[in-house]
């Protein structure tokens, strides 16, 4: 199987500071991890090409520093990655993103599967992965709890609130993933050793075939024109019982305003 | 000078880091209360090929070397000094075979001990203190093709772990005569005995190890008969005590970090704690401690992976990370106030454990001694 994975490079949440000022995340000098559903996401990868053979190559767009994500992604066991880093990128909203990535994975083709973190630390959109799927024309899952292939046969089981479902399906595919559909395994010092010498790709907004309006923040749908804070409620409520009704009452209270799938994923 | 780590050396800190914060932070508090190594944390590190860091790829490690093996024992001990410790006396195990084994004792035990198959250890100490190695009364005697070894070690660590273990003993009659033997699980007549309680470093055993009659083939012999103080004392010199100051910087940097992150949450007078000076100087004293820790740790394993000699620079490193590292925990229990005490608070835990670091791998005297004698001489 030739597998994708998609990265993103994510300012470690332990070091998340804002910007009083503007409210959003502040990147420079923050030390950057990869985003916790990805390593997930590259764990399957790497299980599915154990199981039937192939390769499995770690993608991302960023800056140039989002090459060392990428060869983390290498140093647990990516066959190879590429990179698409251009400043035209900048500033790009999910469907921008997403049109980069899409760009970026023709020039990796063919590929049977793609595999992306269900949603990012630092945005929580939840949208790049079904933004991809939808611009290659290609069936996609999301939240993605098994993943298997025999034979010719895709099976692939999704997380609903009441249960889960299971698909088969063509590929290529896409799929997202979460956190409970495996444990990412670390980096073995062996294959840290062996990452250097894997291939690293850089593609640019001229290599990928793109042009600026289609890209970065000139190719951007939307933008966030406001921010309004939180409003911080005064005082509290004190719930008593015995620890069952207790978490009863939290769990109705977390499902009632809108919390609910994404604590299962 | 270039002080900046190489790409596979900061890929290495990344790879120890990952393991000690997404792996081996959920087994802290269990470890605590157990006063054990779980079994799969210690697969896991061997599944991650921390075993084999400094033994050659041609046995089938890494052969990353001194500073590489100071980066992993610094990440492990920093979430878990007692990992960091058991690490480090492995890796101490394994020097002696490394360092002065014959291509037979490289190729019957190196691959083993790199997959984590096998677990090594030295056992010098005796009950006559471990600062006099020549004072052991462990001795050996030759019979036909084997050695006979009768005596007691005591406060071996990884003492019930390991299983091909570095003995150094005395030949019978010849009391200068100092030989080092391998004992492995196919020798009769060792075994582990009483097993340690310590205030700290919880999951990583200390206990005796006893040999009544214990046979030993000459061919365990590591180097030859009377070279035992001599490799002895380079691996404690070489690799002990670098282990403990990687287990030093581990728990330095555990303090600081800990300290900063409550003296940033911790208000008083509606603003952190950390905006007083009084904090900002304990902190400023911390970072110190840290770096110069480092400086010499670093400058001291580079020398050794450059095959210089560099005993006292090990002994400087050593004496200073190890007495800082209690200087630090303190500090990070001063912040806390009266919650650093508390046992559900991992500063008391940095406390009990850096207490170990002095006496281990030779008190703060010793490397007193060590860099005293050579100050003068170079200055005289």
């Amino acid at each position: 199987m030739e597998i994708i994975v998609c990265i993103k490079q994510v300012p470690d949440p332990e070091h998340l500071q804002l910007d009083p000022h503007t409210g959003t995340i502040i990147r420079e000098g923050v030390p950057t991890i990869i985003n916790a559903a990805d390593k997930h996401a590259l764990e399957l990868a790497l299980q599915l090409r154990q199981k039937n053979g192939g390769r499995v190559t770690a993608i991302s767009m960023g800056p140039p520093s989002a090459a060392e994500a990428l060869k983390e992604a290498l140093a647990m066991g990516a066959d190879m990655a590429a990179l698409a880093s251009d400043r035209a990128f900048a500033g790009a909203d999910t469907l921008a993103t997403s049109a980069t990535l899409v760009a970026l994975i023709h020039k990796l083709k063919p590929f049977d599967l793609v595999i992306c973190g269900y949603s990012s630390l630092d945005s929580g959109t939840a949208q790049v992965g079904p933004q991809v799927a939808a611009i290659l024309r290609i069936p996609f899952f999301t939240a993605v709890q098994k993943a298997d292939k025999s034979a010719d046969i895709f099976q692939v089981e999704v997380v609903m609130e009441d249960g889960n479902l299971v698909y088969e399906t063509t590929l290529p595919a896409l799929l997202t993933v979460g956190r409970r559909i495996n444990r990412p395994r670390g980096i073995r010092l062996s294959e840290a050793k062996k990452a250097r010498s894997k291939e690293l790709l850089t593609f640019d907004l001229q290599s990928l075939g793109l042009t600026p309006d289609t890209v970065g923040g000139k190719g951007s749908k939307l933008s966030m024109v406001e921010k309004i804070p939180l409003s911080v409620g005064k005082g509290a409520e004190m719930i008593i019982g015995e620890p069952e009704e207790i978490s009863g009452v939290i769990y109705g209270k977390i499902r009632n305003i809108g919390l609910g799938i994404q604590g299962g994923i | 000078m270039n002080f900046k780590l190489n790409e596979d050396q900061e890929m290495l800190r990344k790879a120890a880091r990952s393991f000690a914060d997404e792996f081996l932070a959920d087994y802290v508090s269990n470890i605590e209360e157990k006063d054990e190594m779980p079994k799969e944390v210690i697969e896991e590190a061997a599944a991650r090929d921390f075993m084999g860091i400094t033994i050659p790829e041609e046995y089938g490690g890494l052969g990353l070397g001194h500073l590489a093996r100071m980066i992993l024992l610094e990440e492990l001990s920093r979430v878990s000094a007692s990992l960091g410790m058991l690490m480090q006396v492995w890796h101490l195990g394994i020097h002696p075979i490394v360092r002065f084994g014959n291509e037979e004792q490289k190729m019957k035990y190196l691959p083993r001990l790199a997959t984590g198959e096998l677990l090594a250890g030295l056992a010098v100490t005796e009950s006559t203190g471990g600062s006099d190695p020549t004072a052991i009364q462990t001795e050996a005697v030759r019979d036909g093709d084997d050695y006979v070894l009768n005596g007691r070690k005591v406060f071996i660590t990884s003492s019930h772990l390991s299983n091909v273990v570095g003995v150094l003993a005395k030949m019978t009659g010849e009391p200068q005569s100092f030989t080092l033997f391998i004992l492995d699980k196919d020798c009769p007549g060792w075994r582990p005995g009483r097993q340690e309680k310590k205030i700290g470093f919880k999951g990583s055993n200390t206990g005796d190890l006893i040999m009544e009659d214990c046979r030993v083939p000459a061919s365990n012999i590591i180097g030859n008969i009377g070279d035992g103080l001599k490799v002895g004392l380079n691996s404690i010199g070489e690799v002990g005590r670098a282990g403990m100051a990687g287990v030093s910087l581990g728990l330095l940097s555990a303090s600081l970090e800990k300290a900063v992150k409550f003296s940033n949450e911790r208000t008083m007078g509606g603003k952190p704690i950390n905006k007083f000076q009084a904090i900002q100087f304990k902190i400023a004293d911390m970072y110190m401690d840290l770096e110069i820790s480092r400086l010499l740790a670093y400058k001291a394993a580079v020398m050794a992976d450059e095959g210089m000699r560099c005993d006292t620079e090990m002994s400087m490193a050593k004496y200073y990370s190890s007495e800082a590292s209690i200087r630090c925990a303190k500090a990070a229990c001063d912040i806390h106030g009266s919650l650093g005490y508390m046992m559900e608070n991992p500063t008391q835990r940095f406390l009990r454990d850096s207490f170990l670091t002095i006496s281990s791998a030779g008190t703060t005297e010793i490397q007193q001694m060590v860099v005293g004698r050579a100050a003068i001489k170079q200055f005289s």
